[in-house]
């Protein structure tokens, strides 16, 4: 007895001494990162306070996480088709991934814009842009799913976009790199770049009501590379400001020739200005090819239309469009404070972070205080716009949000560290390290005019030894800090899926009350519907078999089809009769050369199948949607191409079985 | 016993004593996460309100054009499960259904079926038989009024 007390006093006196230890040494980096878990946990059943919207870099899809949990809810598919979902796969998803290429069925998802009013987050659409096949997006904030895509023309790599104004009056598409235009012969030499080569920022409208995009105009621009953007807001609402780098106009080893100069630009567009030439006729018609696809909520399926025309301004035409302000060595992010006043340029390879302040620039451009010109756009002299420099605020400063109390926080890539430095008179006041190599950061309403602050993610591009190694290709992550205090506190650490680039935060009491949660099958405009198993029939048009099928737990009608032949295409209309939220139903069938499809209640979504040799073809339904889901199954037969077997179909007709001894399998593998 | 527990409570303390001491160097800033808000009720789909013993008021002939309304709504959204027979499909044949339930126990199996399956040993019972929870097809009081009326009509009232 004594001596098991002994034991128990011994191994509690050590674990007293070791966490009293642990807890008092010096903070490492290791200790800081431990993250404070009470701060970011939610309970069971709780719910989390920010929904964060974050882009999925090169998954091509939107992901949604809780903040500060750092759950993942939803992989929103936007870019890339789904084969959990059936977007893209489905004959009513299809045409959202066309463009003037084809189907283009990827795309590389970097920044997310949220709508706003007022400056103002309003909850109504996320934005999104498509990097590689230069395309924008549109997410409805009430279904969570892609409503629209809009292809861009004149554009090759859609990466200074989808940044918005404050009444969501524009999304803006600048191209990263500039190529000869669309309705330009494009085969020319690489080297002759600096002729041939153009640059163009696409003004993309939304509708107020409907939120539908579209191309207002384009300004044509010098062959820069653009990066990243911001609107104005506030006093400086009516401009834009977008960072350009290679203004040496390199077209190879941009590394090193993009990187010659010792200042790059941030490009001014004074855009309410552009619209005043658009309206005094400035703007020239160009042709063009592109694809605007729309999905209809009450027919279920996407249409792609092919554009063909778009309006150009060229700023030749156009005096007092255009500026630039020289700001060092390749900026990446140029964000925009609260207020609207100050510009701040991130250059990735400069030494100091330019604060720009839009007063003085609209003094310098009163007073013409220019130092020449690029192209024939006026150069303001970097001085005269210059509200003053962060000094030494890290390595390749990339991105700055704001948290609404006067601070500014700007991601540093190149040493892994956030620093929080203060408006007002440019002082760091604080810096904390991230894990690793942190892309951007964002705060809940940061790029807006009334930040909610509270939270900062950093979403970190490399992890190495932070998780548990998955091979050679390890996780991206994102970090959560608390900067409710004077000192940055991280409190958690979260992988990511696909990579993510940009994304923004907005309360979840903006989002929560207006979701959808199911199709009224009254409301239902598919020309496939079927209202009801009465309605349910099989047709044949030519080679083509149409299914109209209902699903409700647990059975599929019609679940026995015979009739149809080697080399016919099947076309499944699954309409889910379901009325009750979280009850999707899906369906697959042996040897689909595309995917499942995932029916939401009161939709109607169509899988095509094409009956490759003769057999039995089972089909089930994939969402676990009852204790009886399992039996949620049917068969299709196939005969050869040519025979005679009628076209049937039923569901519990119950008819006793049949024992053919003639068309039994045992006995045709006989014959 | 009672000693050992008494030393282990001590050293716990102790040791929670450190923690707390030196793990908190800056300002307290500890704010409780605040959850938001439970789910608004504000919502397309429809859970209506529970229909009360006497709030139904049952008439002959049958009124004509609700027999013809709930039909429709029978085919749409209850056909899938329920024969007009009394043959049992996913859930109970109708065949007698306005004879064996009282009409507002109909209209809330149809429109409150969540209450019912935790409230009414009969439903629960139901369930029991057919392993299916009847789903919520988003109706209202008035059409589940249509749907009792149809129903009326199928077990021969004229």
């Amino acid at each position: 007895m004594s001596n098991s007390l002994t034991k128990i006093l011994t191994a509690l006196g050590l674990f007293a001494i070791v966490t009293g230890f642990q807890s008092c040494k010096p903070k490492t980096a290791q200790s800081a990162a431990g993250g404070d878990a009470s701060k970011s946990f939610i309970a069971p059943g709780k719910y989390d306070e920010f929904y964060n919207i974050v882009s999925g870099g090169f998954n091509g899809q939107v992901a949604v996480y809780g903040i500060p949990s750092g759950r993942l809810f939803r992989i929103i598919p936007v870019f890339s088709q789904s084969p959990e979902s059936g977007y893209g796969f489905s004959e009513e998803t299809k045409p959202m991934l066309n463009t003037s290429h084809g189907f283009v069925p990827w795309d590389d998802q970097h920044h997310i814009a949220l709508s706003q009013t007022k400056g103002e987050h309003d909850g109504r659409w996320a934005f999104a842009n498509g990097n590689n096949t230069p395309r924008l997006a549109r997410i409805d904030l009430s279904t969570f799913r892609t409503a629209e895509i809009l292809e861009i023309p004149n554009s090759a790599g859609n990466h200074a976009s989808p940044f918005i104004t404050e009444n969501s009056e524009y999304i803006v598409a600048a191209t990263r790199f500039s190529v000869p235009l669309d309705d330009q012969n494009g085969d020319v030499p690489i080297n002759t770049y600096k002729q041939n080569f153009k640059g163009s920022i696409s003004f993309v409208s939304v509708n107020p009501s409907s939120g539908e995009m579209n191309i207002a105009f384009q300004i044509r621009t010098p062959g820069v590379n653009f990066d990243l953007s911001r609107a104005g807001k506030g006093k400086s609402h009516g401009w834009f400001f977008f960072s350009c780098y290679n203004s040496e106009k390199a077209n190879t080893l941009l590394e090193v020739n993009a990187s010659a100069k010792d200042k790059d630009f941030v490009m001014a567009v004074n855009w309410k200005k552009a619209e005043e030439y658009l309206k005094a006729g400035k703007g020239k018609k160009q042709a063009v090819k592109y694809a605007h696809n729309v999905y209809d909520e009450n027919t279920h399926t996407a249409t792609s239309v092919i554009k063909t025309e778009v309006m150009v301004l060229d700023p030749a035409d156009c005096p007092d469009m255009l500026y630039l302000i020289p700001c060092p060595k390749s900026p990446h992010g140029t964000d925009v404070d609260p207020t609207g006043e100050y510009i701040v340029a991130s250059g990735k390879l400069a030494a100091s972070i330019p604060v720009f302040s839009f007063t003085k620039l609209q003094k310098a451009i009163a007073d013409k205080v220019f130092e020449g010109e690029y192209d024939g756009i006026p150069v303001i002299k970097y001085e005269a716009a210059l509200q003053g420099e962060v000094a030494k605020p890290g390595l390749g400063p990339l991105h700055t949000e704001f948290d609404g109390k006067g601070n500014a926080y700007t991601s540093m890539f190149v040493s892994s560290e956030i620093v929080k430095w203060r408006l007002s008179d440019l002082k760091v006041l604080d810096r904390v390290a991230t894990y690793y190599s942190i892309g951007h950061l964002s705060i809940p309403g940061g790029p807006t005019a009334k930040p909610h602050g509270k939270y900062m993610i950093a979403y970190n591009k490399i992890t190495k030894d932070r998780y548990l190694p998955t091979g050679p290709e390890l996780t991206q992550s994102a970090q959560l800090f608390d900067i409710t205090g004077e000192k940055m506190k991280m409190i958690l650490d979260f992988p990511t899926t696909g990579e993510p680039h940009y994304a923004e935060a907005i309360p979840a009491s903006m989002l929560m009350g207006k979701q959808r949660k199911i199709y009224k099958i009254e409301e239902n405009m598919h020309p496939y519907v079927s209202k009801g198993e009465g309605q349910t029939k099989v047709e044949r048009k030519g080679n083509q078999v149409h299914v109209w099928m209902t699903a409700i737990r647990s059975h599929l009608t019609p679940d026995n089809i015979e009739g149809v032949k080697v080399g016919d295409e099947v076309y499944f209309h699954l309409t889910n009769l379901e009325q009750d939220w979280d009850v999707p139903h899906g369906l697959a069938i042996k040897g689909a050369n595309n995917a499942e499809i995932l029916v939401m209640p009161g939709e109607t979504q169509t899988l095509k199948w094409v009956a490759d040799r003769t057999g039995i073809f089972p089909f089930y339904c994939t969402d676990f949607c009852s204790a009886l889901h399992q039996e949620m199954q049917g068969y299709l037969r196939v005969s050869p191409a040519g025979s005679s077997t009628p076209l049937l179909f039923s569901t519990g007709t119950n008819k006793p079985a049949v024992t053919t001894p003639g068309i039994n399998v045992a006995d045709t593998m006989k014959k | 016993m009672n000693c050992t527990k008494i030393f282990a409570a001590a050293i716990l303390s102790t040791g929670l004593f450190l923690v707390t001491a030196c793990g908190n160097d800056g300002a307290k800033t500890e704010e409780k996460v605040i959850a938001a808000d439970e789910q608004p009720a504000t919502q397309p789909e429809s859970h209506g309100t529970e229909v009360k013993a006497g709030d139904v008021t049952l008439t002959t002939p049958v009124n004509a054009e609700w027999v013809t309304a709930g039909k429709s709504i029978y085919e749409l959204k209850c056909q899938s499960c329920h024969k007009l027979t009394d043959e049992r499909l996913v859930g109970p044949g109708w065949t007698g259904v306005t004879k064996r339930r009282e009409p507002h126990w109909v209209m809330n199996m149809i429109t409150n079926v969540e209450m019912m399956l935790e409230t009414d040993a009969e439903a629960q019972k139901l369930l029991e038989q057919c392993l299916v929870r009847m789903p919520n097809q988003n109706i209202s009081k008035d059409e589940s009024r249509q749907i009792l009326e149809f129903m009326r009509q199928n077990d021969g009232v004229k």
